[in-house]
């Protein structure tokens, strides 16, 4: 590592360990911009029928899921044009450019955390995630991925002891085949779009949880995902199934080294919940936003989608969008069973160059579905920040409710904010709501804070908290902080 | 024959018999884009609830391609608005500007075919600001009708004067001998410090099938006023796509008030420019629709200039078989500081099988702005319904008189009377379900 690299590091480890909120991320430069060195074992560049074969393979995976693959990977090849319908500008991406795999070196499944190569271990301490933190003082379960292979996990006993199964997804694959075979790919199927279908065909590896009926999770399932080697794309798969009356939250945070090359990252997340289930998914995106020219930063092409199949059953989004050059991202409900709830909680930030399209899709279908979304969108700098959502009542979904919120900060003049609300009612007893507002901080509000002692940049810290605290409420506690603490460290120097 | 090499064949002979103008070259122009681009599928964004390219499989003629042409004075008096005969008339047949049946009353004003005016002392006025419409609609259909820009007309509102007499517009087409296209084309001007009201209206007589594809362009200068007013009452068999575009060139007041109350199939761009600071304009429409009609509002709000205030409420009662959309744009541009942009959407849905699709979009580029949009879809309020009923009143009067007050928002807007009245004996008899 050079010396500057090192400067950084150190100056990270500081920061976790005194936990200074606000002071520490004076310095707005991405606190995470180190790069790990560790062996990878790649797969060549490119993507052709031998690379998803080469992954399958890798991965010891049994026949079905091989042919899964290859089906995905010919409706990919058929699909053959990124979606151009979102409001940003996508470069040309190279999808010829991009490694496919590529794991860390191992020589065997760690049993404990003694056995996981002290290189990576350090890494998760720079972050401040450290395996043996997060066990001892906040009984969190963490799945870390690094590059796309779980190498550890924790508290797996005491949660199979209630009969969770929370893995990886290629462990999930090995032993609980049946499992995944029923549900993957049952609420994102290949065909659904570009990058779900690319995902479908390459995806390296990812969190498998099972809830079964009736247990009520003790703790919040965490992962932690980190891009690393170079060139590599990260294709991520989740798949959360929650049986009959059982509850489950889930995290995930992601944070990413610094990198001048675009990165892509497509991942896939599906979420079942059966009778009487409910799933809160909360997310801090955090990926590498590029610099203060725009150069760099990761590509986050994500397709989120829950299904409340039973009834009663509810899904929560819950996210915090900081990061990432560009964002495409609409975490949906498909509100199927009778008497089901969806709910969608997001605050999106976007500072110099970033660009975001994202949103949700609350479908109803089932009668008595109920669905609330509250987006709020902040823009800096000369960043596009857009929220596209759609709300379908069926034919069949009688008394449906929804409502939304948008509403949207414009911080400087040179940024840009979008709303693009679908609404589309097909039964007489729905009722949808739909409303939004665009304003900046109003000179007053600064003003009053200036006179009480608070200085601009604090001023705007707290007014955009406030703006964002209905949001923020719903996010589990470990996260609320580390959010808050985004939101200032995101917008640093974009006002004043 | 197929109807777009139909079309093709009769551009080519039009652009071989007419002279070299300004005007052959946008048609020309218009024709290439109209080639390139085709009729809008509902894979275009902006037609992804409307679909229009299914009529196109019909035969559809333009007027001088039918064999009998007698449209009557007689046909006229049966659809005459209140008022008429203390108002300007234009009179459009088949999409062909007919003088015969139009009066001109007022002497503030001009009227006249566009073509004349092409060549007259207007002529810097039409280059100046026709065709304009077509940078906000880069799809066929727009561009359909510059390429047949023929027998429009023109109106121009003298500086400083206060038409007397509103203008009331028919868009008549025949379909009593063949399915008919007609492609009306209008270009307004109202001057600096004038005032004008306008009415239009859409009338199909006969049984065979008929398409409108209109454009009215207007441009209003420093300090005027323009009222129009779009009364839309056709029958099933009709087809209406209808091009509204107002260019703000200089501060001024537009009012553009739409009631689309039956028809086949309608659908309504109107785009407010606001290229002037200081400018205000108001949006207002009412749809009220049952059996198998679509009604379709797409409307814009360009605001390229600071301190401009636009206000919009589109509302809708979609009763039987009915499908309503919705689209409200509003751009803000970066230089556009202070702007004040409201928009609403309100929707009833009265049956089973009516739907409404409905998105209020907003895109904004400058910070200093309040920007809000609402949009809602509901039903009747059990409660008011139920002190209704409970004082005797009827389940079907008291759904009336709610749903009347429903609109109520809409048509207290229209300001002369004789249409006020007009359109709400229509909305009561549409109502009395």
């Amino acid at each position: 590592m050079s010396l500057e690299t090192d400067q950084i590091v150190s100056k990270a480890i500081e920061s976790d360990v005194e936990f200074d909120p606000i002071e520490n991320h004076v310095n707005s430069e991405y606190k995470y911009g180190f790069v790990t060195e560790i062996e990878t074992e790649s797969a060549p560049k490119g993507l052709n029928e031998d690379i998803v074969r080469f992954i399958s393979a890798k991965k010891n995976e049994p026949e079905w899921m091989l042919e899964r693959r290859l089906k995905a990977f010919a409706q990919w090849q058929k699909m053959n044009e990124m979606p151009q319908w979102a409001n940003l500008v996508i470069p040309e991406i190279d999808f010829q450019d991009v490694i496919y795999y590529s794991a860390p070196k191992q020589k065997e499944k760690p049993k404990s955390l003694d056995e996981v190569d002290p290189e990576l271990i350090k890494t998760f301490q720079k972050l401040g995630i450290s395996l043996e933190e997060q066990k001892r003082l906040t009984g969190v379960a963490v799945d870390a991925v690094i590059d796309s292979v779980s190498i550890g996990t924790t508290f797996k006993k005491q949660l199979a002891e209630l009969g969770i199964i929370f893995c990886s997804m290629s462990e999930a694959i090995q032993e609980h085949p049946d499992l995944v075979r029923q549900y993957l790919s049952t609420v994102v199927p290949p065909t659904d779009n570009f990058y779900a279908a690319l995902n479908s065909a390459v995806f390296s590896d990812g969190s498998f949880c099972y809830i079964p009926k009736g247990v009520r999770c003790p703790m919040e399932l965490s992962t932690y995902f980190r891009i690393n080697a170079e060139n590599t794309g990260q294709f991520e798969r989740t798949l959360i199934v929650a049986d009959e009356g059982s509850y489950v939250s889930y995290l995930e945070g992601c944070t990413a080294p610094r990198r001048d090359e675009n990165q892509l990252h497509a991942a896939v997340v599906e979420i079942i919940a059966m009778d009487n289930a409910e799933v809160k998914y909360s997310t801090v995106q955090n990926w590498y936003p590029g610099d203060k020219e725009g150069k760099g930063g990761i590509y986050n092409f994500v397709t989120k989608r829950g299904i409340c199949k039973g009834h009663h059953s509810k899904i929560s989004w819950t996210q915090v969008e900081t990061g990432s050059a560009i964002t495409w991202k609409y975490p949906s409900v498909i509100l199927q069973g009778d008497n089901s709830t969806g709910e969608f909680y997001s605050v999106a930030v976007t500072n110099n160059f970033q660009q975001a399209d994202t949103g949700t899709k609350m479908l109803h279908i089932g009668k008595n579905t109920r669905s609330r979304v509250v987006s709020k969108g902040i823009s800096a700098g000369r960043s596009q920040n857009s929220y596209r959502g759609l709300v379908r009542v069926g034919k069949n979904a009688k008394n449906a409710r929804n409502f939304s919120q948008c509403d949207s900060l414009l911080l400087g003049d040179k940024c840009g904010a979008h709303t693009f609300p679908y609404i589309e009612v097909k039964n007489k007893t729905g009722v949808v709501e739909h409303e939004a507002t665009t304003s900046k901080i109003g000179e007053d509000q600064i003003f009053y804070c200036n006179q009480r002692g608070i200085d601009t940049e604090k001023a705007v810290a707290l007014i955009i908290n406030g703006f964002a605290k209905e949001v923020m409420d719903h996010l589990p506690m470990e996260f609320a902080v580390e959010a808050k603490k985004l939101l200032e460290v995101s917008l640093e120097g974009s006002v004043g | 024959m197929n109807t777009i090499t139909y079309f093709k064949e009769r551009f080519e002979q039009l652009q071989a018999d007419s002279v070299d103008t300004h005007i052959k070259a946008m048609r020309d122009e218009a024709f290439n884009e109209f080639s390139q681009k085709g009729i809008p599928t509902v894979k275009h964004e902006e037609w992804k609830y409307t679909r229009i390219n299914d009529f196109f499989i019909k035969d559809y003629q333009f007027s001088t391609d039918l064999k009998e042409q007698h449209f009557t004075k007689e046909d006229l008096q049966h659809l005459k608005m209140p008022g008429h005969d203390n108002a300007n008339v234009i009179t459009f047949i088949n999409g062909h500007y007919h003088p015969e049946f139009s009066t001109l009353r007022s002497d503030e004003l001009e009227i006249m075919p566009l073509q004349e005016a092409a060549h007259n002392q207007f002529a810097p006025i039409v280059e100046k600001h026709l065709g304009h419409s077509a940078d906000y609609h880069r799809d066929g259909i727009n561009a359909l009708n510059t390429a047949f820009i023929q027998e429009g007309v023109f109106v121009h509102v003298l500086k400083g004067r206060t038409a007397k007499h509103p203008i009331y517009m028919y868009n008549i087409t025949d379909a009593r001998s063949g399915n008919i296209f007609a492609q009306p084309r209008v270009l307004v001007h109202v001057d600096e410090n004038a005032h004008v009201q306008m009415v239009e209206t859409f009338a199909t007589i006969g049984s065979d099938e008929s398409f409108t594809n209109q454009v009215i362009e207007m441009a209003v200068e420093k300090d005027a006023v323009l009222e129009l007013y779009k009364i839309q009452n056709d029958a099933p068999n009709s087809t209406v796509v209808s091009t509204t575009h107002v260019n703000q060139v200089g501060t001024s007041i537009a009012n553009v008030i739409t009631i689309s109350l039956s028809g086949g199939l309608v659908r309504n761009n109107l785009n407010m420019v606001m290229d002037a600071p200081n400018s205000l304009s108001n949006m207002y429409g009412l749809y009220l629709q049952k059996g198998h009609t679509h009604v379709d509002n797409h409307t814009v709000v360009d605001n390229r200039q600071p301190n401009c205030v636009s206000n919009e409420l589109y509302k809708g009662i979609l009763d039987g078989n009915s499908t309503g959309v919705f689209n409200g744009k509003i751009f803000v541009r970066q230089i556009a500081q202070k702007t004040n942009a409201y928009q609403s959407n309100k929707n009833i849905l009265l049956s089973d099988n009516a739907s409404v699709n409905t998105k209020p979009q907003l895109e904004i580029f400058a910070d200093d702005v309040k920007c809000s949009h609402g949009c809602t879809v509901g039903q009747l309020d059990e409660e008011a319904l139920f002190y209704l009923k409970s004082r005797g009143i009827s389940d079907h009067t008291a759904k009336a008189l709610l749903l009347q007050g429903f609109a109520l928002d809409i048509l207290e807007k229209i300001k002369p009377s004789e249409i006020r009245l007009f359109v709400d004996e229509l909305v009561q008899k549409q109502l009395s379900l």
